[in-house]
This record gives structure tokens, C-alpha cells and sequence, in this order.
């Protein structure tokens, strides 16, 4: 099947405005007939569920976690991107989306991607009006840095907490509408299953994690905010709880799940220590501004104090083969250096895998102090858990999974192909492309909840008679049966091996076969390896307690399952894509000097995929992408 | 009435009520010292320049004392039970970080401050305790007036062991109580930020300190005999 | 790594199946933990352990083991935390303890908090306080441009100095009364400092200082437990901040 993205046409400068014209209004006194279904209340999800509430919908949210202030948004340090232009150094919204579209090398949409950048300065103003404290000079003006992928200084940003803040300002404009009580909010609630009835997304139903009750929620929308699949690696970036499962249980109902293979490994992470550990801590990217990444040029030399490694025995790799970006080199591009580095036998520290991050030079030029005002908390970060200092001795980084490109297949406005069913922030697949550049995945999570979804699901509302779904219906009962057993499964099976085992397992499959390099034979041993794991898992697994109960072990049982299954997905589809763009590399598709070679004659398009069960192909279906604004070019960082 | 109903309006009453009684401590000093005789006349006549003013304002001024104490005390009762009700369940290792022994024991340096408060005031003011040398009863000549001989009992009070003991006794739990009452005044009205906080905390506990050496000083000099009567 | 010495530690863990359970310390070993370990990844150490025993594990709350989620919550020998200066559980590491060390580990224990299990507790009554008006009333969209609102730096870091508390709760389970004056100070200091937040200033902490009391949370004794406790080090000058304008409302009308 051929996608339809449904975006406007005519002129980019005036798709969003035209569109927002176009779209049908819902009646004020007619919208709080509508029920809303939220799930998760991260950047996007909060943002959301807050605006629909101040519209005046009936929201009803959900969120794992104790709180919707401890979404995973809130971990990200470095900044917002918008196309405000205060510095007058030449950016504007055109600008923008030419860095977004290549920074993703080529592979979103470009009238979502014109959408993002035009809404990311009113992202901006809404923040401040919170009291969000964006760092300010002197004057009391909106200070900027630059950050990877730009040559202009357009990234707001609040010390290095600036998903901290952000997350802040949603959660306590979601506050005020729980308080009015527009917003009816769930807390420690997964979600289970997405209710299909008749083809139309109408509800979901949740594990209750304090109490283990199985509970339906009906609804004549239901939006998904439920982040990334990163932890298919095991060890990443991400929250302990996050999880494909919101997304992977509405893919097993129909939704497509578009571009899985596109994710994005983050360069400088703190080396993993040993077997036990259990997630990557993420430095941020603004280190490599100052920091210097370099591996010795010969092996004797890894096992020496990195002070007795001579000058001319160091190879500045980033700094040899990018002259103009050097150690500012895109996040895929300085994090399939420093594997490549560490697969030539270069590696340092526990187990090879590591390299440099050196500050002498810095420290040497601007003074210690100048640096520990710069990345003092970072430098913190890094004692605390490697017992190193970094001023002393060079810090040690290892690439590490951080962010998904892909997500469930969506619309213009943000619907999948179940309507109804509507997906924001990271996700969905939309804007990133093959790669997300720094900065950008706070702009899409609060543009999609804030911009956008309040006028799109508007659209979608005027079609559909408000309430005509109850949870009565059979479809809510058989979804309730069908989680039950499959708890009750869980329960049962009483095997040898813990949840956490297997979650490991499949993330060691993933990173050696589906991780930073991927090759055909790498690919195929993954999607042979993982269907076994999985069958173990089913027959092996062990899990103690009950379901009636506050039960870890059966929650991440839940969540391991999934990514069991989707894991082979994503093997398929970056086996399916014979290119190598972003954050896919194929060894087999490269340029002459290891660059990725990207296909755009065959593979120009979203490949989303369309689940029929785990003894079944997936199918593909494709939607492709056509560049009129922006066009087609190699994306060089030389 | 959130001044009256919530924590934070409470505790703003005793804090202004606390202070206010710190500055009676302060002037309640400076006249004390009257004894070591920079007065013409010493104590006595401090005592008479006290007792000669106008009946209202006497009475005035006592009735405000007692309200004050009134309130620090009710207020400071009911937050400390209201307190202990807010972790109903202590944990097996108990770990002090940042408190002091002054401030977990507020309620009991202030009641033990409230009990010697009455014995004072029972010797010195009404008194009742030793009525032999009550300086009510033992009038003495003043610039040609028959005035009570307060130093007369003054001296015999910390003449006796026990007299002395008890005194600083008192004035050691005072210290105690005022070195993290005086900075928590200006916690508690916000007259404090970061820079001045640590100022305040070691402001606060020289101001005890020094109420403590100069209360201390009377009963001390009587009892090694410098002042004598 | 394999060449590091391992340290063998006695855990005195507080386990209670519910709200209702009375509760009881329970002791277990923890074994081959070097100290590379986080005490978080000590602790699913001795939960991997204790399946495999079919038992069942001991459970937390943490999420993000990042130091920002402010989820993890967990009184380590009496302190918040485990004491360590500005450091949440997740990022405490083993190194911080030696071998053959006993280690008590409780939930947070406050009454606003009523434990849900084990090391869990139940801190909805902080989402309470800021629905009370930790919050300014701007709609989405129609706001003016984000640098018509001038805030001098030294006050946008001051802000931000406030808005880095991680609502963990460390304040209150730190705070000898179970007070939550800190985590609501440093909310109310936060916009009482910005421009945006000053028309509400009045409302706002007559409102979330009445949802503090409602909660059953503590009055403030002034002890700074809250500060030392802080993962963040959120500062007591934003409790002296709020209690000013405490008394400002007061005298607003």
C-alpha cells in the first residue's frame, strides 16, 4: 500500500497556516461531549494534555511513573532549538528546516519539519510565560548557544537542565487543569492493550501497578506520548521504565510502525563498567566544544596513564578526518568513529571500549576555572560514577543508544492509520529523519503537544459522534480477558531465568548485530537469534508474586515481551533498507572514505511496517518522500 | 486568620513573640547591672525609678509580657504536637546532618525556661520564697526615701549554692534556647537569604552568649564574694 | 570488571507488602559488589538473587538513574538519600561503602507519604501542593514574545537556582516533622522571583501553603534538614523567601 502523509500543498511558507484554516472546528460548548485518552506525560503528552484541557476536552492521563513531572523528557540537558533569530547571525524558519531535513539526511517530511521550525518560536514564548528559567545575559535578553549541525546560535537553553525546566513548565500547565479538573490524571498506570472497535481507535486498557487491577478507559481519541524504544540496546540512555509497549500494543492492533530501524547512538556516554550495570549515563553533547576525542595511534599504548601517551603517538581522529566540524562532527558521525576506533584494537579503558575526551588543551587555554563554570555539573557527574576527575586526566566515552527516529507511522496531523489513534513527540516518526540533531527533540515533543495536536485532533473530533463507545462494549472485555491471561502467563510459567536475563540477552543480540554497524550477515544472525530468545523466554521465564499486587518483575516482564517482538522488526527493517543514512550504517553501503552512502533512487520513502503476528512476515508499506523546498544533496560535515 | 491557622502565620507569632522577650532579656540585663553599681545608687534605685512609674503602665506593661508569653507558648505547644504527628514513625538509624541539639530540643529548653520563669518571678517579684529577706520588708534609705532593699535580696538569693545553681542552671537552657531562636526569627519572617544566613546563625548565637556571660555575671560576683551586701 | 576486589554487605531492608502491613526489617547479603555498582544496581543484585530463590524482590521506586527524575527514594542509614552531597540513590556508588559494612535501608517516612510497599511510598501530596498553584495562569498561545520579559541574569539564576528541585521528597522525608516547606518554598520562590509569576504571588502561596497543611505534612522548626538532604541542594533562603511572601499576602488585604 501507498501512504498518503495527507500534507498540504501549495507553498511551504503557508502549508501550516492554510492547513490550520482548513482543519473543522469543534463548537466550544460542544467539546467537553469529547473524551481524550493520553498516554504518557512527557514533553509531548503533557504538553497536550494540558492545552486539550484548557480547550475544553475531557483529558484523561496516564503515566507510569508516580507523577507526570518524572517523565524521561526531563533528563535531556542541553537545549531547545528555535528559529527566533535573536543574534542576527542568519537564521530564519527556512533555516531551520534545511538543517533539520539534512541533519536527518534526507528522510522526514518536509512540510511536518516546516511545521516544527515555524511553531518552535512560540514554543519559546510559551515556555517564558510559565516561568520557565531560560538562561538570560545581562540585559535580561534570551541568551543562546550553538549547537552540532548548525552554523548559527539558535539553542535556548537553562543551565544544563534544560529538559528539567521544560517538563517543569508542561506538568505545572497540566497541574493547573488537573486542579480545574479538565484533566483527570492516572498515575502508576501502564497501558496494556489500545481498544479497536470497528476499525476505530476508542480506548485502552491499563494495569493498575499498586493494585494489579486490570481497568478499561473509553474514549473518542486516543492519543500516544509514550516515548522511545531505546532499551530494545538493554543498556541506554533512557528510563529504566521506559518501553515500546504503548506503541508495540497499538502496532499489534494495525498501526504502522515507520522507519524502526532509524536510532540514534549518542557519542559521549560514560563507558559501561561491567556486566551488572543497568543503564549509560549521557554527558551532554556541549562537552565536545571544548573537549578534545582522541585514541592512541598503537596498541601498547592503551594500557599506559593517558599522560604517558606521547603527542604524536595520539590520533585526533575526529579532528583528522573532519577538518571544519572536527570534534563537533554529528552524533552518528563521532559515534561510528569511536566504534571503529575501538574495533581497530584502539579502545581504552575496562574492556576496550572507550576513548578520549581530553580538556588539557582547554584548561591549558582558558583556565580550569573557565571550564568547571562551563561543565562543572558534568565533570560532578562523571567523579561521581567513575570515581575519575576529569580535569586531571582525560574523561573516557563510549557511544550509547539514546534516541528513536522511528516511531508509529502518522498523518499531517498526527493521526496513524487507525483513526482515531494519534501519536506525538518521539513517538512517532515524523520530523527527525534517519537522524535527530541536538536540541531538536524537546522542539518536536512541546510543538507537537502545544502547536499542534490542539488544532489537528479538532479535525478529526467533527467526524465522530462524542461517547458513542462505551466500556462496555465487548471489545473493552476482550481486551481486558486477553491482558489478564497474558499476566496470568507471565505468573505461570515459573521457569530459570529472570526478566532482566533476557532483557539483556536481546540487548547484546541488538548492539553487536543491530547496533552502530549493520551488515546483511550481522542482520540475518539477529533476526535468527532473536525469534529463539523470545521462545525461550516463553517457556523459561521467571517472575515471583502476583499480578493483585505491586509487582516490578511482571511489569518489566510486560515490557521485555514487547521489545522481544519489536526487536525483530527492527532487525527486519534495517535489513530492508540496503543504505546507510543517519544513524543506519550498512557496511555494505559506504562511501570510499567509510561515509554513509545513501540510496534516495530506491529508498526515498518511510518504510512502515505492518505487524501480522510473530509467524508472519511483516508488510511493508511505503510512503514516499518528495523534496521541493529542500533538495536532495550528500550530506557533508568535511 | 491564616495568621492564626496555618503553620507558617503561627510560627510568625512566635517568632515576633520570641524576639519580643529577647529584647526584654536585653533591657532586663542592662538594668540588672545596675548592681555593679553605674547607677547612682545601684539596684535599689533602678528598682524604686521602676516602681515609681505610673500604675497603668505598669500593669500595661506586664499584661503585654504576659500575652506574649501566652502566645510563644501556646503556639509553640501546639506546632511541636502538631510536629511530632508529621512523621508518626522514626526511622531504626537516626543520622543528624544539619540540626542542632538547640533546635530538636526548642520545646523542652522553653519549658524548662517557663518553669524557672515562674520561680523567678516568685522570688524576685512576688517574694514569696524567702520571705526573711524579701526586699519589700526590708526597707533601706535611698536619697533621703525608705526604698525595698532589692540589692539586700538579690545578694542573699545567690548567696546560697542552690540560689546560684539554679540561676545558671537556667541561663545555660536560655542559651540553648535563644542560639537557635534569634536566627530563626529571621528565617521565619524572610529577613535571610544565603549570604547573610550563615551571618545570622553566628549573630544569633553571640547574642545568646553574651546575654548568658552578663547574666551569669551577678550570681557569679555574689557567690565568690566580689559583690557583697 | 573482574579485577576489582568485591565486598560482601549486610542489608537491613524495611519490607512491607502494603499500606495496611504493619512492616519489618528483613536481612539479606549482598555479594560480589564492587565498587563500580551504583547502590541501586547493589540493590537488583540482591533482587536477581532472590528470584532465583523464588522469593520475592525487594521493591524501589527509580526510573531514570540519572539523578533527575526525582523518583528514586530511599533513607540509607538515616539519610535521605545516603547523605552523600547533592547525590540522589541512583547515583551513590558502592565505593562509598567498604566490606562487611550494614546498611539499613527504609522508605521515606513522613505521614503525608503513606508507604505503598516495601521502599515505596506514595508522594501524590506534592503533585497536590503544586495544583494548588505552583503554576502561572498562561494559556497556550497568546503570549507575548519571550524577550518582552526582561529578567536580569542574577535573578533568572536565582529562578533557576529554586526551579532545580527534582521532587523527590528528600526535604520532607529528611525533615524531622515531615515538613514540606523546602520543595514548596523553593516553588513559590521560583516564580515569586520571575516577572510572570508576580500577579498570582498572592493567591498562589496562600493557596499552596493551605494544600501543605491539608497534606498532612509538618511545620517548619527551622533545623535545615531539608538543605542537607537536598540532591540538589536547594537552599533554605527560598523557605525564608516564601515565608516573606507569606506576610506580604497577609498584608495584601
Amino acid at each position: 500500500m501507498i501512504l498518503d502523509g495527507k500534507c498540504p500543498t501549495g507553498p511551504i511558507e503557508k502549508s501550516w497556516d492554510k492547513h490550520r484554516f482548513d482543519l473543522k472546528l469543534v463548537n466550544p460548548s460542544n467539546k467537553r461531549k469529547y473524551n481524550i485518552i493520553m498516554v504518557g506525560t512527557g514533553l509531548a503528552g503533557g504538553a497536550a494534555a494540558a492545552s486539550l484541557g484548557e480547550l475544553g476536552y475531557n483529558v484523561q492521563a496516564f503515566c507510569y511513573q508516580d507523577s507526570p513531572r518524572r517523565a524521561h523528557s526531563i533528563a535531556a540537558q542541553g537545549g531547545i532549538n528555535a528559529a527566533k533569530n535573536y543574534p542576527s547571525d542568519g537564521d530564519s524558519i527556512l533555516r531551520l528546516m534545511y538543517d533539520t531535513i539534512k541533519g536527518g539526511d534526507f528522510r522526514a517530511r518536509e512540510a511536518d519539519v516546516w511545521r516544527l521550525s515555524q511553531v518552535s518560536n512560540n514554543i519559546i514564548d510559551q515556555c517564558v510565560a510559565q516561568g520557565v528559567p531560560f538562561a538570560r545575559d545581562y540585559a535580561g535578553y534570551l541568551d543562546n548557544r550553538s549547537f552540532g549541525g548548525a552554523q548559527v546560535s539558535r539553542t535556548f537553553y537553562s543551565r544544563g537542565l534544560t529538559g528539567q525546566q521544560l517538563l517543569l513548565g508542561a506538568y505545572s500547565a497540566l497541574s493547573r487543569q488537573i486542579k480545574a479538573g479538565t484533566v483527570q490524571m492516572y498515575t502508576r498506570r501502564e497501558m496494556l492493550d489500545l481498544v479497536v472497535v470497528d476499525g476505530i481507535a476508542r480506548g485502552i486498557t491499563v494495569r493498575n501497578l499498586v493494585t494489579g487491577e486490570i481497568e478499561s478507559y473509553a474514549a473518542d481519541a486516543v492519543c500516544l506520548a509514550s516515548g522511545g524504544y531505546v532499551n530494545v540496546f538493554y543498556l541506554s540512555t533512557n528510563a529504566k521504565g521506559s518501553s515500546v509497549t504503548a506503541n508495540w500494543k497499538a502496532a499489534k492492533k494495525g498501526a504502522f510502525f515507520a522507519n524502526p530501524c532509524y536510532t540514534q547512538i549518542h557519542p559521549t556516554c560514560i563507558p559501561q563498567a561491567g556486566e551488572y550495570q543497568s543503564k549509560l549515563t549521557l554527558m551532554s553533547e556541549s562537552l565536545r566544544n571544548d573537549g578534545r576525542i582522541w585514541v592512541p595511534k598503537k596498541a601498547e599504548d592503551i594500557g599506559k596513564l593517558p599522560a604517558q601517551v606521547a603527542e604524536e603517538d595520539r590520533d585526533y581522529y575526529l579532528e583528522r578526518k573532519y577538518p571544519s566540524f572536527g570534534n563537533l562532527a554529528p552524533r552518528d558521525i563521532a559515534s561510528r568513529n569511536a566504534k571503529e576506533a575501538c574495533d581497530n584494537g584502539l579502545g581504552v579503558g575496562p574492556g576496550g571500549r572507550g576513548v578520549y575526551l581530553d580538556f588539557a588543551d582547554s584548561i591549558k587555554r582558558l583556565s580550569e576555572d573557565t571550564i568547571r563554570e562551563r561543565y562543572g555539573n558534568l565533570f560532578e557527574m562523571y567523579e561521581k560514577i567513575t570515581d575519575e576527575n576529569g580535569y586531571k586526566r582525560p574523561m573516557r566515552i563510549y557511544p550509547a543508544p539514546h534516541y528513536a527516529m522511528g516511531g508509529l507511522w502518522v498523518d499531517y496531523n498526527l493521526m496513524s492509520n487507525i483513526p482515531g489513534l494519534f501519536v506525538l513527540g518521539e513517538a512517532n516518526f515524523s520530523v527527525h529523519g534517519a537522524n535527530r540533531l541536538g536540541a531538536s527533540a524537546l522542539m518536536q515533543g512541546l510543538s507537537d503537544g502545544y502547536f499542534v495536536i490542539p488544532y489537528t485532533i479538532g479535525g478529526y473530533l467533527v467526524t465522530v459522534k462524542p461517547g458513542s463507545v462505551k466500556t462496555d462494549n465487548p471489545e473493552f472485555k476482550k481486551s481486558v480477558e486477553d491482558v489478564k491471561a497474558t499476566t496470568n502467563k507471565f505468573l505461570s510459567i515459573n521457569g530459570k531465568k529472570t526478566v532482566t536475563e533476557f532483557h539483556r540477552e536481546l540487548g547484546k543480540v541488538m548492539w553487536n548485530d543491530v547496533g552502530m554497524a549493520r551488515s546483511k550477515e550481522s542482520l540475518t544472525e539477529a533476526i535468527k537469534a532473536i525469534p529463539q530468545i523470545r521462545d525461550e523466554f516463553w517457556n523459561n521465564v521467571k517472575v515471583t508474586g502476583s499480578g493483585a499486587d505491586l509487582n516490578q518483575q511482571l511489569e518489566n516482564a510486560g515490557r521485555v515481551a514487547d521489545f522481544l517482538e519489536f526487536g525483530e522488526l527492527l532487525a527486519k527493517d534495517a535489513l530492508h533498507r540496503e543504505e546507510s543514512c543517519g544513524g543506519h550504517f550498512r557496511v555494505e553501503h559506504q562511501l570510499p572514505d567509510g561515509e554513509a552512502k545513501r540510496n534516495d533512487a530506491d529508498f526515498s520513502y518511510v518504510g512502515a511496517w505492518e505487524f501480522k503476528g510473530n509467524d508472519k512476515e511483516p508488510e511493508l508499506h511505503k510512503e514516499p518522500l518528495k523534496f521541493e523546498t529542500i533538495h536532495l544533496a550528500i550530506r557533508s560535515y568535511k | 486568620m491564616q495568621m492564626l491557622t496555618s503553620s507558617i502565620g503561627r510560627k510568625i507569632l512566635m517568632a515576633i513573640s520570641g524576639q519580643a522577650m529577647v529584647l526584654f532579656a536585653v533591657i532586663h540585663l542592662l538594668g540588672n547591672s545596675s548592681i555593679f553599681g553605674w547607677l547612682n545608687g545601684g539596684i535599689n534605685a533602678y528598682a524604686e525609678h521602676l516602681h515609681s512609674m505610673p500604675l497603668p503602665i505598669i500593669v500595661g506593661f506586664r499584661l503585654v509580657m504576659l500575652l506574649l508569653v501566652c502566645i510563644h507558648i501556646w503556639f509553640g505547644i501546639q506546632l511541636t504536637l502538631e510536629n511530632r504527628g508529621g512523621r508518626p514513625q522514626q526511622y531504626a538509624v537516626k543520622t543528624i546532618q544539619k540540626a542542632t541539639f538547640a533546635s530538636e530540643n526548642m520545646i523542652w529548653t522553653g519549658l524548662i525556661i517557663l518553669a524557672f520563669l515562674v520561680y523567678h518571678l516568685l522570688q524576685f517579684t512576688f517574694q514569696v520564697t524567702n520571705p526573711e529577706t524579701a526586699a519589700l520588708k526590708n526597707m533601706v534609705p535611698l536619697h533621703g526615701n525608705a526604698v525595698p532593699n532589692v540589692f539586700g535580696m538579690v545578694v542573699a538569693g545567690f548567696k546560697s549554692f542552690l540560689g546560684s545553681f539554679i540561676y545558671v542552671g537556667a541561663l545555660v537552657v536560655l542559651f540553648l534556647h535563644l542560639s537557635h531562636g534569634i536566627q530563626s526569627f529571621f528565617q521565619t519572617m524572610g529577613w535571610s537569604c544565603d549570604k547573610s544566613q550563615p551571618i545570622i546563625v553566628k549573630a544569633g548565637t553571640l547574642v545568646a552568649l553574651i546575654l548568658f556571660l552578663g547574666y551569669v555575671a551577678i550570681p557569679l560576683s555574689i557567690f565568690v564574694g566580689i559583690l557583697k551586701g | 570488571m573482574s579485577d576489582h576486589k568485591t565486598m560482601t554487605l549486610t542489608l537491613i531492608v524495611w519490607r512491607q507488602k502494603n499500606a495496611t502491613d504493619p512492616g519489618k526489617f528483613e536481612t539479606y547479603t549482598a555479594k560480589n559488589i564492587t565498587e563500580h555498582h551504583s547502590f541501586l544496581e547493589m540493590l537488583d543484585c540482591v533482587n536477581e538473587d532472590l528470584i532465583h530463590a523464588g522469593k520475592e524482590p525487594i521493591v524501589f521506586d527509580h526510573d531514570c538513574r540519572e539523578g533527575i527524575c526525582g523518583m528514586c527514594s530511599q533513607v540509607i542509614n538515616g539519610a535521605p538519600h545516603g547523605g552523600q552531597d547533592r547525590t540522589t540513590v541512583c547515583q551513590l556508588h558502592m565505593r562509598k561503602f567498604k566490606d562487611g559494612d550494614t546498611i539499613y535501608i527504609e522508605p521515606w517516612r513522613a505521614r503525608a507519604f503513606p508507604i505503598i510497599k516495601d521502599l515505596i511510598v506514595d508522594r501524590a501530596a506534592l503533585d497536590k501542593i503544586i495544583q494548588a498553584g505552583g503554576y502561572t495562569s498562561c494559556h497556550t498561545g497568546g503570549v507575548p514574545d519571550g524577550n518582552a520579559i526582561m529578567i536580569p541574569k542574577p535573578i533568572a539564576e536565582e529562578a533557576t537556582d529554586a526551579a532545580e528541585c527534582i521532587g523527590c521528597g528528600a526535604c520532607v522525608a529528611g525533615c524531622p516533622n515531615g515538613a514540606a516547606m523546602l520543595f514548596t518554598g523553593a516553588k513559590v520562590s521560583q516564580l515569586a522571583l520571575l516577572p510572570q509569576g508576580k500577579a498570582e504571588a498572592v493567591t498562589r502561596v496562600r493557596n499552596m501553603t493551605q494544600a501543605m497543611a491539608d497534606c498532612g505534612f509538618g511545620n517548619c522548626s527551622n533545623h535545615y534538614e531539608c538543605q542537607a538532604s537536598c540532591p540538589k541542594g536547594v537552599n533554605v533562603k527560598f523557605i525564608a523567601r516564601m515565608n516573606r511572601e507569606f506576610i506580604k499576602a497577609q498584608l495584601d488585604y
